[in-house]
């Protein structure tokens, strides 16, 4: 792909990427824990509004990596300090910006210690979110791939539930395995072509056998990261320990880092591989849809149900990436987004209510219809925005993925369709059993203002995606269509 | 001469050191002036960094990796100096002794490090261990332990020492002098065997599989800071000799295949016992078993580029080690041997410890963005430019395995209840060693290049037998 240096007289990508490790640093040092909060609140603040004069430049006629910034970092290994985006990463940035101010305001009252440390691994993490997206050099990417695991180990390990033990270890466990193997490949492409730097690596053609070993590689990594179906078991313990925040993180954007290394690495450097090897992932895919959704339909605690639906929409995402359809891979992105925005305030209510409760139990929630109406407004949005109502955002990105699968393989796509009918059962029965009760109930308070602020732009995403993603889908698809190339044409 | 003003100023601090520790109650606090030469010599050392030349005809050399290792001995020393926490460890009234024979003892390494000719190595040799001798037993508590483990030290630092000089007297044979020379052991058994006997003491600093054993055992007894001496600087000097010695072997293929065993198995061997201690120390210990075989990647390309990473290595090795014995020495109160139960809820009880033992179990491990990442990579990338693929596997595999115990530290630290409730202070001294630790151990992996510059001076410069 082409690369179009950065023209801006400051380097606004580097900005966007590490301004929040400088007010991580900076929260460390304040006096009070309200003093920390602010600055937390500040800096992801400031970062969104800076990632939109990312948008605001960003040209999305041009197909290659824009705002790239080329430094020496390590010259023995050829290492660069290398970043720059393009429609697909751009988008991922932007959620990620987007979401990293409403994580710090959600846990402005349900952490109550050593917050200071609790914004610096928030904003820790998100440098080496968006790192990730930005990064061009391979062992760069690594870093930041890396470096998120032990920010987010602690926040579940400090302030996770009852049982953070367990569930911080398995984590941490699971992605370092899939790690290793990234590592191993991202070894055999420097041995093979002696460069780490990822523009120089992509479409290069590769025999088939190097391709195979590197493509299981990496999809060790990513599937253990999007999860895939046989290797979700580390997602539901660490969603349900990890505090509101880490769980926002982990569901709207660590899971989004396994997809997008599918599409660009798997895609770009082992397109053949991923061909041969689509229709075990397309099985894995479907068998992690309906199975998580029937694992949804049994579930008595909230935070868990939202995490095993996260895995059924994921299913979703890989499926459409894998059908190497336009209509897949535009239903794929988009989906991601959509799980982003609706599971992120999925799991924004959870916490909402287990800060009045103190239990995820759906029993010890019902009768919210009564107790807290307005809060309920959201919820309904949000749960109906789950299972793909239409005007909502599931609905567009399901219909899209849909269409690609069917446009690919008919006899298989019909095997997906019991995923949206599923959701809805789950969804629909978790709302049902939340709103209404029998019998008296104790007056609860109903969200209070900060809460409204944090969630309205996730609605308004929500709405906007589900009328209008004409915007969005012009920005990313001429980045996608260069990977469908890669995979139709080779 | 002005090169040699380094050495000099060792040995004079150790004579003021000495001289101090004559008098019995020593109204002046040793460890401020122990401290303060060690800085000082940190900052002569690299003040010396640059220095060149041949000296005593030939037997003694200063050159880029002599100078090197000579920053990074001198670097431990000042660490160790100003972690100890004298009045809990030692004997009362050895402190002089301690900071003397320590001083002496990394004399001994910088002579080791710069010898060029077998007898001179010896004999640096021999003044770092028999100082270390010496050191071992100076502990306030425990006293039968430390004696055992001084007694072991001593007998095998004594075989292989012999070891050594049986593999000296064959190289005499082989060469007739005992100067260095560049040898070429293509179908040359003696000569083969000559390196392997010569190579048993630095194997033995290593603490290499199969001169491992003393290890834990000396670990175990000797007080906590001279543990962490021993875990480290020893090991330096040990690692710049192997260093220097591999650049005399011209197609040494039975010896590179002799080095591959000793790593694979000392890393196995190493991570697999690690697995199963529960005495922190003993687990450091046999970690640095496992760190000694990664060590030999490098060594055993016999290469500079396999040399300059181990090299890189070595120093993520002393600040990731140092940075857990911080932990050891500060989580004990009174010099006992802190276990993996005293770790629970350490982050309550200090978080900031909490996240240097943190940081230094995960550069351990190699998890980026560490120096202990930077440096296994690239080890591995060393190893396998020159074909050593299963080598390369087994590392990565024993990595994986080294995940579990290191990762056990910071999972008791941060998510277990603590069993003592009572915080541990720290005062500003400690508080900077955590940062100083915390920030060495990050820098050197997120900025590897500027240690590389510092380094390539030395090893594109270190063909010192050609020049002569």
């Amino acid at each position: 792909m082409e690369l179009f240096l950065n023209q801006l007289p400051y380097d606004l990508l580097s900005i966007v990427i590490f301004l929040p490790l400088c007010g991580a640093f900076l929260a460390l040092l304040t006096k009070t824990d309200l003093q920390a909060k602010i600055i937390g609140l500040i800096t992801t603040f400031l970062n969104f509004a800076i990632s939109l004069l990312l948008l605001y430049h960003f040209d999305p006629t041009r197909i290659g990596f824009q705002f790239v910034n080329l430094k020496e970092w390590f010259p023995l290994l050829k290492l660069r300090y290398a970043v720059g985006v393009d429609g697909i990463s751009l988008v991922l940035v932007l959620l990620t910006a987007l979401l990293s101010p409403i994580c710090v305001l959600c846990s402005w009252r349900a952490i109550e210690e050593r917050i200071k440390s609790f914004i610096f691994c928030l904003l820790l993490m998100e440098t080496s979110m968006i790192g990730v997206f930005c990064a061009l050099d391979f062992i760069l990417f690594y870093l930041f791939w890396e470096g998120m695991l032990i920010p987010m180990y602690l926040l579940i390990a400090i302030w996770g539930g009852p049982k953070k033990d367990y569930a911080s270890l398995k984590f941490f466990i699971y992605t370092l395995v899939g790690s290793v193997f990234l590592l191993v490949a991202i070894i055999a492409l420097y041995l093979k072509e002696g460069t780490f730097f990822i523009p120089h690596l992509l479409f290069k053609g590769y025999d088939l056998q190097f391709q195979l070993w590197v493509f299981l590689a990496f999809s060790a990594a990513f599937a253990i990261k999007v999860p895939m179906f046989p290797f979700h078991t580390w997602l539901p313990a660490a969603h349900v320990e990890a505090p509101t925040a880490g769980s926002v993180f982990l569901a709207s954007i660590l899971l989004k880092m396994g997809a997008y290394g599918f599409l660009r690495f798997c895609f770009g450097i082992t397109p053949q591989a991923s061909i041969k090897m689509a229709p075990v992932i397309l099985i894995l895919s479907i068998i992690g849809v309906i199975y998580a959704g029937f694992l949804c339909l049994a579930q008595e605690d909230m935070k868990r149900l939202v995490a095993y639906s996260s895995v059924a929409h994921m299913g979703f995402v890989t499926y459409g990436l894998f059908t190497f359809k336009l209509w897949g891979f535009k239903g794929a992105m988009l989906q991601m987004l959509n799980h982003g925005l609706t599971t992120g305030a999925l799991f924004l209510c959870v916490g909402i209510l287990y800060e009045r409760t103190h239990s995820r139990l759906i029993l010890d929630n019902s009768g919210l219809g009564q107790r807290m109406p307005l809060f309920v407004a959201f919820l309904g949005l949000f749960c109906f925005s789950s299972f793909g109502f239409p005007g909502t955002n599931n609905f567009v990105g399901e219909l899209f993925v849909l269409l690609g699968a069917f446009e690919s393989n008919k006899a298989l796509a019909l095997f997906l369709i019991p995923g949206p009918v599923l959701g809805a059962a789950y969804m629909l029965r978790l709302l049902k059993r939340l709103v209404w009760k029998d019998g008296e109930t104790l007056p609860l308070k109903d969200l209070n203002l900060r809460e409204v602020i944090y969630l309205a732009p996730l609605v308004v995403g929500i709405i906007w995606i589900g009328f209008a993603p004409g915007g969005l889908i012009s920005l990313m698809e001429p980045s996608l269509k260069v990977f469908l190339q890669a995979v139709s044409g080779g | 001469m002005g090169g040699l003003f380094l050495e000099l100023f060792f040995f004079i601090c150790f004579l003021i050191l000495f001289g101090l520790s004559l008098k019995r109650k020593p109204s002046f606090r040793l460890k401020g002036i122990a401290s303060f030469l060690s800085f000082l010599g940190f900052l002569l050392s690299l003040w010396a960094l640059d220095k060149r030349g041949f000296f005593f005809h030939g037997l003694y050399v200063l050159d880029g990796l002599s100078q090197t290792f000579k920053v990074f001995i001198a670097f431990g020393l000042f660490l160790v100096c100003w972690m100890i926490k004298e009045e809990e460890e030692l004997e009362g009234g050895y402190g002089g002794e301690f900071y003397a024979f320590l001083t002496l003892s990394s004399l001994g390494l910088m002579m080791v490090v710069s010898a060029l000719e077998f007898l001179t190595l010896f004999l640096a040799l021999e003044l770092s261990s028999y100082s270390l001798y010496l050191i071992l037993p100076l502990r306030r508590n425990a006293k039968q332990k430390a004696l055992e483990g001084a007694i072991k030290y001593v007998l095998f630092g004594a075989i292989s020492s012999g070891i050594t000089l049986y593999g000296i007297g064959y190289y005499y044979l082989l060469t007739g002098t005992t100067k260095f020379l560049f040898l070429s052991l293509e179908k040359d058994l003696l000569g083969f065997l000559v390196f392997l006997l010569v190579f048993a003491s630095f194997f033995f600093k290593l603490s290499l599989f199969p001169f491992h054993f003393w290890a834990p055992d000396v670990y175990e007894g000797a007080s906590n800071s001279a543990s962490a001496f021993i875990a480290t600087v020893p090991k330096l000097g040990g690692l710049a000799l192997l260093l220097r010695l591999s650049g005399l072997v011209g197609g040494g293929e039975l010896l590179a295949k002799a080095l591959w065993a000793f790593s694979v198995f000392s890393m196995t061997y190493g991570n697999l016992s690690a697995l199963v201690q529960r005495d922190l120390k003993r687990l450091l210990a046999y970690s640095g078993i496992a760190h000694a075989g990664y060590f030999l990647f490098g060594v055993m390309t016999f290469k500079d580029h396999g040399r300059l990473s181990s090299a890189f290595y070595g120093l993520v090795y002393l600040i990731m080690t140092l940075g857990a014995f911080l932990t050891v020495i500060l989580l004990s109160q009174r010099d006992e041997n802190p276990t993996l139960e005293d770790l629970k809820g350490l982050y309550q009880r200090s978080p900031l410890l909490a996240f240097t033992l943190a940081v230094s179990a995960f550069s351990l491990v190699g998890i980026p963005p560490t120096g202990g990442f930077m440096g296994k990579l690239l080890l591995f990338i060393s190893a396998f430019k020159e074909g050593y693929f299963t080598m390369v596997l087994i590392g990565a595999i024993n990595t994986a395995l080294s995940l579990f115990y290191y990762l056990n530290l910071v999972r008791l630290s941060y998510s277990q209840k603590p069993e003592i409730r009572t915080p541990i202070k720290l005062n500003f001294r400690e508080k900077l060693l955590c940062l100083i630790f915390i920030g060495l151990n990050l820098f050197l992996g997120v900025f590897p290049s500027q240690i590389q510059n510092f380094l390539d001076i030395s090893f594109t410069t270190s063909h010192i037998w050609e020049a002569r």
